[in-house]
């Protein structure tokens, strides 16, 4: 009853939360309330015991994804342009659609019910011999970098892919503007405040993001969480010491290069197994105990999409960071 | 235990408390500098309450631990957080309503 009573108002929060993003005009409010809406759903993930997906909500969605976007207005506008056209269709096409999926959520089997067709197929599986096959407490970390290790490759290539794209929009130049002569200006390190917060701050969460690494396998986490946070700590950094001094910690090159070297450890773990005659991906070619290839494995390949994760968000970030102070020169 | 336990429910309903209060500021108070002030009830007082009740609940275990860091995290952070804003909200010339201050300053010339 009370947990019902936590469901309701958590999305009846997130419905209202989202009527407020429809009507906003100011996009400053809107990526506020994106925030909140992640916020939201974090918590409905844990009420739901899906503790790592709401880790990774609350440090993607909260985080990390509202500064990209506050970054990304402060390229562009902060207003929206009027509409002056009123899409009657598409609001029709919305609606049918809406009232479609609605009508379609009414033939599905009430929710946490153990005969829903979703618990029946591979996950009885995963809950009874996860442990035995792989040795590793959190079941969610086996299925992601062990049973399904070919996905999440997927996952890690659209990260990487679209870091390439957001560097393709921003015109990356090579890195010879880096030794222009104007320096970037780091408005935030005259204050002694922020400079002394954050300089506490981010030793701890270099090392939470090291713990989040490397505990994924005991407990909530894993390599994009821990990149993410990871990212986190340089892009404070950045922000209030500036991308010069930024830039002495690591160059754009580096992190070029640690953005596909993540990936490349991650196939390159696939592609070990297929030589020593197993399947892709398959870590029992890495030992001969079935455990330990596991454990090995598992951190071979989380420590590759931690590695992409956090040189992608950083890479991003400066890029805006640098492209910000060039059109403000301009 | 009993009365860690009623000191914990305390703690926890005097937080929300103060989470309430400090919401009701926020929607109430008239501009930026006064919302401040209520958001700042809520991080400090309603949530340091929260957690400290939740840690009333915990045994010695590595949950209090948990507890204590969260708690000085937001102890750092939420100051640092005002500052920011304030010294954000003074640079875009953010005015406070002076209604209520205009009528203090002419009583204080008054004595």
């Amino acid at each position: 009853m009370s947990l019902a009573f936590i469901h309701i108002s958590i999305l009846c929060f997130l419905l209202v939360t989202v009527l407020a993003i429809v009507r906003m005009r100011d996009l400053l409010a809107v990526v506020m309330l994106l925030s909140i809406y992640s916020l939201l759903s974090a918590c409905f993930f844990v009420v739901m015991d899906a503790v790592d997906v709401a880790f990774t909500e609350a440090a993607v969605g909260i985080g990390i994804s509202t500064l990209l976007l506050l970054s990304t207005l402060a390229l562009t506008k902060r207003f929206e342009r009027p509409h002056r056209t009123e899409p009657v269709l598409a609001l029709f096409l919305v609606l049918t659609t809406g009232a479609l999926l609605v009508y379609g959520t009414l033939q599905m089997p009430p929710f946490g019910s153990a005969s829903a067709p979703a618990h029946q197929h591979v996950a009885a599986y995963y809950i009874e011999q996860s442990f035995l096959d792989t040795g590793i407490a959190n079941m969610v970390t086996s299925v992601l970098a062990s049973y399904r290790g070919y996905d999440t490759l997927g996952e890690l290539m659209v990260i990487f892919t679209a870091g390439i794209g957001v560097l393709a929009l921003l015109e990356l130049k090579t890195d010879t503007k880096v030794s222009r002569k104007t320096e970037i200006p780091a408005p935030m390190a005259a204050h002694h405040i922020l400079r002394i917060v954050s300089k506490m701050l981010i030793p701890f969460i270099l090392m939470f993001a090291l713990y989040v690494q490397f505990h994924g396998d005991f407990g909530p986490g894993g390599g994009f969480q821990a990149g993410v946070i990871f990212s986190s700590a340089i892009v404070l950094y950045t922000m209030v010491f500036g991308l010069d001094a930024a830039l002495k910690v690591i160059s754009f090159a580096w992190l070029r290069f640690f953005a596909a070297l993540g990936g490349l450890v991650f196939g390159a773990t696939g592609v070990l197994a297929l030589v020593s005659g197993k399947n892709f991906l398959d870590y029992h070619a890495l030992a001969e105990d079935p455990i330990r290839a596991q454990h090995l494995g598992v951190l071979l390949v989380e420590v590759g999409v931690g590695i992409t994760v956090a040189a992608v968000i950083i890479l991003v970030f400066m890029s805006f960071t640098r492209q910000m102070a060039e059109n403000g020169k301009a | 235990m009993d009365i860690l336990y009623l000191l914990s429910l305390l703690c926890l309903s005097l937080g929300c408390l103060c989470n309430l209060i400090a919401g009701i500021g926020i929607i109430r108070f008239p501009d930026f500098y006064s919302r401040m002030h209520a958001a700042g009830i809520s991080d400090v007082t309603g949530a340091g309450l929260i957690l400290i009740g939740l840690m009333l609940q915990s045994d010695w275990s590595t949950t209090l631990s948990k507890l204590i860091l969260i708690l000085l995290f937001t102890l750092l952070t939420s100051p640092t957080i005002s500052y920011t804003l304030a010294n954000t909200a003074v640079k875009a010339k953010y005015k406070a309503k002076a209604k209520d201050n205009s009528k203090w300053q002419k009583d204080m010339e008054a004595k």
